[in-house]
């Protein structure tokens, strides 16, 4: 704030303090308890006397009028003046930040300093995990974390990225991003129907035959890459299992050849930034032992 | 008599409008006056850039559609806040936004750094029903938003609009601005928008 500026609030705020003073001490009656005197203001036969302010009420005004004095010493308020004990909103905040840090620490450490196998069953770590899953995860993966469409379960032991320990931490701090090309424009709308048959084969779901052998031509080509020979997915690309009836998009023949013609880019969000890494060892641990509970 | 000055004012109708302004302007001018001009609410914090063509139809729905009656766009300096959403909102964020979406109230949470935060499709399916994600959600569905189009016609003259009040839109972002958003539908305006908000100042919650 300019100086012109800080000047201005400061003598603007000593008129308005000084004139209600003023307004108070100069309009002070005493001592006319023993007469009321009628204003003239008659309304259905009610008067308005002209008594002075209640003894209760002007001393209240009074204290307010003190009390902001000592606020305006104490604390920011007369313009660049930054209070006597020089508090601040955002100090004050970088406090807190920093007690809540510092109760935290050693217990962070310990946890941090322990496998996310051997913590991932204690019981303070699934309280401290189960909140942060509801801030952070529940959003698209479900308060139970069953998922949804477009989002895995994490209950079951399918996992498309990998279910150890060390590479659900690393989902979390790194997030994912999921890049299944759109094979329309590559196959045509017909290899896109049979790539689609072939898959429903891989899962005994008997396609028509010579649309699932043509598939078997386009699969071999250019699926086999990420989801491999068998179709069993390859974690290290992200490729889901095609073939233990596991479906993050859907599973019916439609909704398979919809993943095949247009692709699918399923994206996870990094909370590195957001967690740091004694947050995440503590949700990664949480979500590694969801298996369990949900057995 | 004391009494006499009282009526002076009770029965001078303009007396007293005057000498009311003169008493609530205090207030105005030493709350209000030195913000209007102060320094930390016109400097923009580093890396703020207006809103992309997109994303400025996106922030139109937002406000068309009301999101700022139940979502804030204020994170207060407390840890319980800072905490759940990121970093606390600054002055210099909001320097290009015109009119502020700050919001009063939080029927949804604060949005103020939901960028980045949920996945593009996560948006998507969310607007489209939010109880598809996010079963205990009272939020309404915005079906709609897919299958209009956005209106490129009068993108250009919001971003001029925008430029007259001090955002720093340059010709070309205008002249590009219709072909920005030439038949893009509302959603992907809106989500645009969306993942943009608060992406400049991050911290560990």
């Amino acid at each position: 704030m300019t100086s012109f500026w800080s000047v201005w609030i400061i003598v603007l705020t000593s008129i308005t303090l000084i004139a209600m003073s003023w307004l108070l001490l100069g309009n002070r009656k005493t001592g006319a308890k023993k007469e009321d005197t009628p204003t003239g203001h008659a309304y259905d036969g009610i008067e308005e006397y002209d008594n002075p302010l209640p003894a209760w009420w002007f001393f209240m005004f009074l204290i307010t009028i003190i009390w902001g004095i000592g606020y305006l010493v104490v604390y920011p308020g007369m313009g660049n003046y930054a209070g006597a004990i020089g508090w601040t909103s955002t100090g004050q905040h970088a406090e807190r930040v920093a007690e809540a840090e510092e109760r935290h620490r050693a217990m962070y450490d310990r946890y941090l300093a322990m496998p996310i196998e051997e913590i991932a069953n204690d019981p303070a770590v699934r309280r401290m995990g189960m909140r942060m899953f509801g801030n952070n995860c529940a959003q698209c993966h479900g308060a139970d974390a069953r998922g949804g469409y477009g989002f895995p379960n994490l209950t079951d032991d399918d996992w498309i990225y990998g279910g150890d320990a060390k590479t659900i931490e690393t989902t979390i701090i790194g997030g994912r991003q999921a890049a299944m090309p759109a094979w329309e424009s590559v196959i045509g709308d017909r290899g896109v129907e049979e790539v689609t048959a072939y898959v429903l084969a891989l899962n005994n779901r008997e396609p028509d035959s010579a649309m699932a052998e043509a598939g078997k031509q386009h699969f071999m080509t250019y699926c086999v890459a990420c989801h491999g020979p068998e179709g069993k997915g390859n974690p290290a690309m992200g490729a889901p299992n095609l073939t233990n009836g596991i479906w993050l998009y859907g599973g019916s023949q439609s909704e398979i050849a919809h993943t095949v013609r247009a692709g699918r880019n399923g994206m996870m969000p990094s909370f590195k930034e957001q967690l740091g890494p004694e947050k995440i060892h503590i949700l990664a641990a949480y979500v590694y032992g969801l298996r369990e509970a949900a057995r | 008599m004391a009494l006499s000055k009282h009526d002076k004012i009770e029965t001078n109708v303009s007396l007293m409008m005057v000498l009311t302004i003169v008493a609530i302007s205090f207030g105005t001018l030493v709350e209000l006056a030195p913000l209007v001009f102060g320094k930390q609410v016109k400097e923009p914090i580093e890396g703020l850039q207006p809103l992309p063509a997109l994303a400025l139809e996106g922030r139109d729905i937002y406000i068309r559609e009301g999101c700022n009656t139940c979502h804030s766009q204020m994170i207060r300096p407390l840890r319980a806040e800072t905490e759940r959403y990121g970093h606390y909102s600054v002055a210099g964020e909001f320097v290009y936004d015109h009119p502020f979406l700050w919001g009063s109230k939080r029927t949804g949470p604060d949005l103020a750094r939901v960028g980045g935060r949920y996945s593009d499709d996560w948006h998507r399916a969310h607007l489209y029903n939010p109880r598809d994600v996010v079963p205990e959600s009272v939020m309404p569905s915005y079906p709609w938003l897919f299958d209009h189009t956005v209106d490129g016609s009068v993108t250009g003259r919001k971003m001029a609009a925008l430029r007259a009040v001090g955002v720093p839109y340059t010709d070309d972002d205008i002249a590009g601005a219709a072909a920005a958003v030439e038949g893009k539908t509302e959603v992907d305006a809106l989500v645009a928008y969306l993942q943009q908000l608060g992406t400049l100042l991050q911290m560990r919650r």
